[in-house]
């Protein structure tokens, strides 16, 4: 009885596993197979990656979107992070009554769904654009701009700051380091596995960006890889094998991550809120 | 009378010292407090104002309450909510109990290849929603592998029209919602499950309760906070359903997939624009959210 369980359980696990999988390994092997093929089932590899890939580099313009996806996730990265540390060490070191008050105020961003605040944001760079071009609509910069700011990673911050030893602050006063010389020279260095944990968040969001970028991207040269991907897919004669080709290569930095970070991306995953 | 002097300087050294340390805490938040006051706050307050207002365009006046008067008369908005409610009442429960019995499943120490079950059951989750979806709408496709999969295996006589059936290209959304997320919330409950303390299970076990008993009474319990906080996120989340629609089905066939979200960029976006409206059917998704949010707050206990 307890047997029979058992090889339910492993039953149970392994399609769910396959499940799972199936998508992944179904679009590595189509990467490799004419679009017929793929259309009629294939499901062995094939010869016709070259291929794919030359066509994809030569009807779509991927080289474009993969560089401005990763500029766009990079800059993100590293002002969402800066941005965000500064104020969650700021809000938990510098601790006062109305701090406070103004952390929760900003928490409660959270709750607002983007769609709500989308058109008005919209409108706000349309603004922009009348007076600085160089960050209004359809821009790589107004892309990023209202990204990079969010409670979320005040929050993950602060929370993380909560475990600093506060002590260091005081040790760096003693030193005659100055404030700022303290979170960077100090706070930095020894809060490097929060840094990573939000970084792997920060970029993952930001390279999967989808609605915002939309809305704010209008002309081909300022493409991303979701954008790209979804008109491909869009299409009404796709090139199947094209295709897959896009969307593994769209995968693999997120993959990448995944494999080579699996500790950092749990402890990323669990502070994350964007679901 | 040096005495008194010093005692002042020293009154007034503590003063300046509190309010230059106030004046650099300040510092470090004001990027932060100025980005999400311009970001967040300032466009939920256009957002509210511009849903007073009607029009083409920039060419907007004010109509009082019209575009809350006219959500009640437009059938779309009605197929966009009916619809958003619908994937958050189905797949939500159906994703939460889904990643509840993998991981205590999988939280099992004698089964083996846990890690590997743990990983690929994981994996959709490092997928871009946008890549995922595009695949999804292959697989679902009238000629695709999954309507080639039923039919070799005598499940169904015929394709079925995944895509292009009001009722199927509901549920295929929801298969996809849910292949997609259900390994991410299954993360959160395997950590919370390893945090748990093993000789309640054991002193379950000696009073005779079996496995489902254990599972009722005391993981489901135990787990109560991490479950309500992973229905608030993934509650958000669908209420804003859009990547997925947007590239399985583009809301069709018909309105048959519409979200809330896809209605109100298609009102801005993709229909002769009507930023005004748009931003009203914007607040539903908002109040929603909060009375959502407060609603599972409520049935979860009051908890922090």
């Amino acid at each position: 009885m307890k047997k029979i369980k058992r090889i339910f359980i492993y039953l149970f696990l392994s399609t769910a596993a396959i499940v799972s999988i199936f998508p992944f390994l179904w679009m590595i092997v189509s990467m490799t197979n004419k679009s017929v093929d793929v259309t009629r089932g294939k499901l062995t590899p094939g010869m016709h990656f070259i291929e794919n890939l030359n066509n994809l580099l030569e009807t779509t313009q991927i080289g474009i979107a993969l560089w401005n996806s990763f500029l766009i996730a990079v800059i993100t990265t590293v002002l969402t992070l800066l941005i965000g540390s500064l104020a969650g060490y700021g809000f938990e070191i510098y601790r006062s009554k109305g701090k406070d008050m103004i952390f929760n105020i900003l928490i409660l961003s959270m709750m607002i769904p983007f769609a709500a605040i989308m058109i008005p944001l919209y409108r706000l760079f349309g603004r922009i654009s009348a007076d600085a071009p160089f960050i209004g609509l359809d821009t790589l910069a107004a892309a990023f701009l209202p990204t990079i700011i969010t409670a979320f990673f005040i929050f993950f911050f602060r929370q993380n700051t909560k475990m600093f030893a506060k002590e260091l602050v005081e040790a760096g006063r003693i030193d005659g380091l100055s404030e700022l010389g303290i979170f960077f020279r100090i706070y930095l260095p020894t809060m490097k596995t929060t840094y990573a944990a939000a970084a792997i968040i920060a970029f993952m969001n930001s390279w999967n960006n989808y609605l915002w970028p939309l809305v704010v991207l209008q002309s081909p040269e300022n493409q991303t890889i979701p954008l790209l991907i979804s008109n491909l897919g869009a299409g009404y004669t796709p090139d199947y094998g094209v295709i897959m080709t896009a969307i593994v290569i769209a995968t693999l930095p997120t993959a990448l991550v995944f494999f080579l970070m699996q500790r950092h991306f749990v402890a990323g995953m669990m502070g994350s809120v964007k679901g | 009378m040096s005495q008194a002097n010093s005692h002042y300087t020293k009154q007034q050294s503590t003063f300046v010292q509190r309010f230059k340390k106030n004046y650099i805490g300040w510092l470090f938040i004001i990027l932060s407090v100025l980005g999400i006051g311009l970001f967040y706050f300032y466009p939920m307050v256009q957002a509210f104002l511009l849903s007073l207002q009607s029009g083409m365009g920039s060419n907007l006046e004010y109509v009082g309450l019209d575009n809350y008067i006219r959500l009640f008369n437009d059938p779309t908005f009605i197929t966009a909510l009916t619809n958003t409610i619908l994937y958050l009442l189905i797949q939500v429960p159906v994703m939460i109990v889904l990643a509840l019995i993998f991981s205590v499943l999988l939280n099992d120490p004698t089964l083996k290849f846990r890690g590997f079950f743990r990983t690929a059951i994981f994996l959709p989750a490092v997928t871009s929603l946008v890549a995922y979806a595009v695949i999804f709408k292959y697989l679902f496709g009238s000629d695709g592998l999954v309507n080639e999969f039923l039919l070799n295996f005598n499940l169904i006589s015929e394709p079925l029209n995944w895509l292009t059936d009001p009722f199927l290209a509901k549920i295929t959304i929801i298969i996809a919602i849910t292949w997609r997320w259900t390994g991410y919330n299954m993360i959160f409950y395997l950590s919370a499950l390893q945090n748990v303390d093993k000789s309640m299970y054991e002193a379950a076990r000696i009073d005779g309760a079996s496995p489902v008993q254990q599972f009722f009474f005391i993981t489901i319990p135990l787990l109560k906070p991490i479950i309500l906080f992973t229905s608030i996120v993934s509650t958000i989340g669908t209420l804003q359903l859009f990547d997925e629609v947007m590239n399985i089905t583009s809301g069709g066939p018909g309105n048959a997939t519409m979200t809330i979200s896809m209605y109100i960029y298609n009102l801005s976006f993709e229909y002769t624009p009507d930023f005004g409206y748009a931003a009203t059917v914007s607040y539903v998704i908002l109040i929603l959210v909060v009375i959502l949010s407060f609603i599972q707050f409520k049935l979860g206990g009051d908890r922090e």
